[in-house]
């Protein structure tokens, strides 16, 4: 072996660093070449294709050098809504090449990307995976000059800084002093048992959008007799619109490595991942700092916190950008070095997750409210909320509003109250918990945030993106542009959601260019079931849910868009355009 | 002796060992299941074509990656679980580009097959007809990327004896495809190739100089249904027959004229038609213009120039029904090939570089009183509505004869297994 890569023990032919491996690459050489590949398949044993099927898989590994800066500009909706355009624009003009290319001097390459967790400070970039946010055209401008004149994109970025709003009377869960240690103290304290019960009596809920009860699955976790067991931290927050695990890993990182550990503490497991997404590299040194400090006060590594026997360490994984590696089991794939696909549900992680041990998966956030929770106690956190659906819960705010940023609300505050703290400018149509989530009308304004009553439709579950639409921005570009998100970000392996959505998407076109009939509508809203009846995972089984919710509450939306004149003759068939290119071909 | 266990498929009471999967056991006791990317030895099961989904304990999962056990409810045949089934297979087809009849796994395939099983006449999508490659660098295999479902099969299974992969996905969302190492599938030996060949459930993995071509009659899928009442389904009830002479135009657009033909191939029922049907514009009579309203037009093949379209539009508007037969009508068919090739090329190929021209001799036609040629072949639901498609390359005489009759007189019709299939 040339030993181009860093080393790794001759014995560990599991995959678990290819992602590392490829990282590496990426970074010092801008792209992953031939002998790469070659030498990867050696070091692991695998074929080449097997290889080149991850490097395809994860968007930020390229075949191609990819330029010296390597820029990826977010396209989702509320960039798009922010100016997005203009900025692309300037981009390239300035760097003298387009979107999808690198320039002839190898100096830039520019790449679309989806939303990179900044949706508050749109339009926003990464620039060699550092963060450049509230873009414009002169500051584009700027940027790229200083790069050309030798600054570097970690020095030029920006340290993006969200507003943080917390429940008046100081009764902020996650944004309150942490004292390192305690909560691990109080849970020693409580014993495994104790934990897991007061988990229980605090109704805690998985964050990340499941809403699974978190004491089941670590009682479940619990009593695996498998060792060893693994705790992973999922932070591939790639739902667009959602911002707060970043928010948490920058101001509370803490909370999060004490929550990993009490879960290591219940279960009995000695090794704690958390899986951060490459948008977010940029955070790595400060949760590595954060590790360290806590390596250096023995809460981390033997006997943590002077638990005699219990020994836990935490590591760092990057993800390489791939919204699917969000969903559990195809995190556990994409941990495991592989291709993110989602696992059938022949196991459950809890059974067999990583490397076919036991493994827990939570959320950010999840994890920092086990800690807060175990540091207050349950009785003072249940005083929070309302009953059935008790203490605080962190959501995203971004678009067409004043004051975006995070909200710390109890659950049950009204989606009303909610507009009107952020100063929301003339709502009409919100999407809550990401484009996989639900979108409503104002008529639906007065539905609490909670996590009650979801059959009666009284209450509304909020994964943490809530963004909000006015009444000027066009209902159909903004489907059509989560649609397209999920026709891209699908992984491909079941039918449904790799056929399906590149259907509706096409679908969509043709509704919003003005060529859909009553029919169309109809089977637009078929297909979207069919595709959430019968994918294989969370993103096929949402991927429609905002088409089919909107086209019931925003029915004269789509009925204005119909094409009223259809009489089975469709004299809108564009024959002008079929002949283009036969008219284009034979022109003398 | 492993648990016996008590549970429902459709409220039939079955009892299996606990633990067997779902689609085995209903296979077991007769009840039909369909699948597509499931094979028995291949543990745990992959569950990525999704045409196995059912309402287990009210929930739509995949048969194929469910083990059965004590009290489970399971719906396998409902309206709605057919009608989500069929619509997975569409997908496949209007996904790839199927040519049935330039395929040389026509009659083993099982797509082809579960097509039939689940009476798929037309693809509800419209095709998407992307530009996929055939794959002729592997030293013993042709890779047919058009064909590929994407099942994993050999993804999974076809494996070196070092253990290594031979096929991995690559890219992924709609970009998604087979992958294949050249170096690993130089390895493989004639036999491990021929498994892959076999396991492949459409013909997109085709090993070279290997014949998979059998006579009619011993092809894996030449046998009935296997479903018992296939044939036993009734489309529409008896009402009382009054055959009043109708009116009916006939054209062969962008089409071989072979579905024509099959009209003819009715035999002594042809004696009836003169006393029933009366044409108006159609090859058959040799009438260019619409002359009376019809009730029914019957379209065969797409439209691949402007001429066509407006011939389209004319059977639009001087019918009641109209009628696309055959598969060009129906999505492209064979013409369609050309769809994902740019015009351009698709013209000098034919009237410049074929091999059977003289260089310099030959000319592209172009002149104004010639039809001008579309971008891309359009089926005829692209252009006008259509209210009914009658499937097949070509679809079988008595096929078409028993649903024209069904629509005009309301005549009660079976079509029998044999006369569904085409191939």
């Amino acid at each position: 072996m040339s030993g181009i890569l860093s080393p790794s023990l001759p014995s560990d032919l599991s995959q678990t660093q290819m992602l590392n491996n490829l990282w590496e690459l990426q970074i010092r050489n801008n792209f992953i070449s031939d002998n790469d590949i070659d030498e990867l398949s050696q070091r692991y044993q695998i074929s080449k294709v097997e290889v080149e099927g991850v490097v395809s898989f994860y968007h930020f590994f390229h075949r191609k050098p990819t330029g010296k800066f390597t820029i990826y500009l977010n396209n989702s909706i509320v960039s798009e809504m922010k100016g997005f355009q203009r900025v692309k624009e300037a981009f390239e003009r300035e760097t003298k090449t387009s979107f999808g290319s690198v320039d002839r001097s190898g100096n830039f390459g520019l790449f679309l990307t989806p939303c990179i967790g900044l949706s508050d400070q749109e339009p926003a970039a990464l620039i060699n995976f550092y963060p450049f946010t509230n873009l414009n055209s002169i500051k584009v401008k700027e940027i790229i000059h200083a790069l050309l004149k030798g600054s570097e994109p970690a020095q030029l970025c920006d340290s993006p800084f969200s507003n943080i709003y917390t429940p008046a009377d100081n009764k902020t869960v996650f944004f309150k002093e942490f004292p390192e240690g305690k909560a691990l103290k109080n849970a020693e304290t409580l014993g495994q048992s104790g934990v897991i019960d007061c988990l229980k009596k605090s109704e805690l809920t998985g964050r990340g959008g499941a809403n699974f009860p978190t004491h089941i699955k670590w009682n479940l976790a619990k009593s695996q007799k498998a060792t060893p067991k693994y705790v992973i931290c999922n932070a591939d927050e790639g739902e667009p619109g959602t911002f707060k695990d970043r928010v948490l890993i920058s101001s509370n990182s803490k909370a999060l490595i004490e929550g990993m550990l009490i879960c290591g503490y219940t279960i009995g497991a000695t090794k704690g991942i958390i899986y951060l997404r490459g948008e977010y590299r940029w955070l790595e040194p400060k949760l590595n700092e954060a590790i360290d400090d806590f390596r250096r006060n023995c809460l981390l590594g033997k006997d943590c916190g002077n638990i005699s026997g219990f020994d836990f360490d935490i590591s760092i994984q990057i993800g390489a950008g791939s919204y699917v590696c969000g969903e559990e089991t195809a995190l556990l794939e994409s941990l495991e070095g592989k291709r993110g696909e989602p696992r059938t549900k022949w196991f459950f992680p809890v059974e067999r997750g990583f490397m076919q041990h036991p493994t827990v998966i939570n959320n950010v956030e999840t994890f920092c409210a086990v800690a807060h929770i175990i540091e207050m106690g349950a009785e003072e956190y249940c005083k929070l909320g309302i009953p059935g659906s008790p203490g605080t819960k962190l959501i995203s705010v971004s678009g067409d509003c004043k004051l975006p940023g995070i909200y710390e609300i109890e659950w049950g505050m009204t989606v009303a109250e909610l507009l009107e703290l952020c100063e929301a400018q003339d709502p009409f149509y919100i999407q809550i918990s990401g484009p996989s989530g639900e979108c409503i009308s104002m008529k639906e304004k007065f539905r609490r945030i909670s996590m009650l009553d979801l059959l009666g439709n009284k209450d509304i579950r909020c994964g943490g993106s809530f963004m909000i639409f006015n009444s000027q921005r066009d209902l159909g570009k903004v489907l059509l542009n989560f649609s397209t998100f999920f026709k891209n970000e699908s992984c491909g392996i079941c039918t449904p959601c790799r056929a399906g959505n590149f259907i509706i998407q096409r679908k969509l076109e043709k509704l919003i260019n003005g060529l859909a009939n009553k029919n169309d509508l109809d089977e637009l809203k078929n297909w979207g079931t069919i595709i959430k009846k019968s994918s294989r995972c969370g993103l096929g089984k949402t991927a429609t849910n905002s088409l089919i919710f909107a086209m019931d509450k925003f029915r004269d939306y789509f009925n204005n868009k119909l094409d009223k004149d259809f009489n089975g003759l469709n004299f809108k068939f564009d024959m002008e355009a079929a002949l283009e290119d036969y008219e284009k071909f034979n022109a003398p | 002796m492993e648990n016996k266990i008590n549970f429902t498929i459709d409220g039939n009471p079955i009892q299996a060992n606990e633990g067997d999967n779902l689609v085995t056991v209903a296979k077991e006791n007769g009840i039909f299941i369909p699948s597509l990317c499931y094979f028995e030895h291949i543990q745990p099961p992959l569950g990525t074509c999704r045409v196995c989904t059912c309402k287990i304990n009210g929930k739509y999962q995949p048969a194929c990656t469910e083990r059965v056990s004590e009290g489970l409810v399971v719906e396998a045949n409902t309206d709605e679980l057919k009608d989500l089934r069929r619509a997975l297979v569409e997908m496949m087809f209007a996904e790839g580009n199927h040519i049935c009849p330039a395929c040389e796994k026509s009659g083993n395939c099982d797509l082809q097959h579960m097509g039939y099983e689940l009476g798929i006449a037309s693809v509800r999508f419209p095709h998407l007809f992307k530009d996929r490659i055939i794959d002729y660098k592997p030293s013993r295999m042709v890779l047919e990327h058009n064909r590929c479902i994407k099942c994993l099969r050999c993804v999974v299974d076809v494996k070196t004896k070092e253990g290594k992969k031979v096929f991995t996905y690559q890219d992924r969302g709609n970009k998604t495809y087979v992958g294949i190492d050249y170096e690993q599938e130089a390895t493989l030996t004639e036999d491990e190739a021929m498994r892959a060949m076999n396991l492949c459930p459409t013909g997109a993995i085709i090993v070279r100089g290997k014949n998979l071509s059998m006579p009619f009659g011993q092809r894996k899928y030449d046998e009935n249904s296997v479903q018992k009442n296939f044939n036993e389904k009734k489309r529409k009830p008896k009402t009382s027959l009054n055959m009043e002479k109708k009116i009916v135009a006939t054209c062969s657009l962008a089409g071989c004229f072979g579905c024509h033909m099959s009209m003819l191939d009715i035999d002594t029922d042809l004696l009836d038609i003169i006393e029933l049907i009366s044409f108006d514009k159609s090859p058959i009579t040799d009438i260019k213009k619409f002359s009376h309203r019809c009730h029914i037009g019957i379209v065969e093949g797409g439209c691949c120039n402007d001429e066509n379209v407006e011939t389209l539009r004319a059977f639009r508007e001087n019918c009641d029904i109209l009628v696309a037969l055959g598969e060009c009508a129906i999505w492209g068919g064979v013409p369609s090939m050309r769809n994902s090739i740019p015009l351009g090329e698709c013209l000098e190929e034919a009237y410049l570089n074929s091999t059977t021209n003289e260089p310099g001799s030959t000319i592209i036609p172009y002149h104004e009183d010639l039809p001008k040629i579309l971008n891309r072949i359009y089926a005829c639901n692209e252009i006008v509505k259509i209210d009914y498609f009658i499937p097949g390359c070509p679809p079988d005489g008595n096929h078409i004869w028993k649903a024209i009759k069904n629509l005009l007189w309301n005549e009660e019709y079976n079509i029998l297994y044999s006369e569904f299939k085409y191939d």
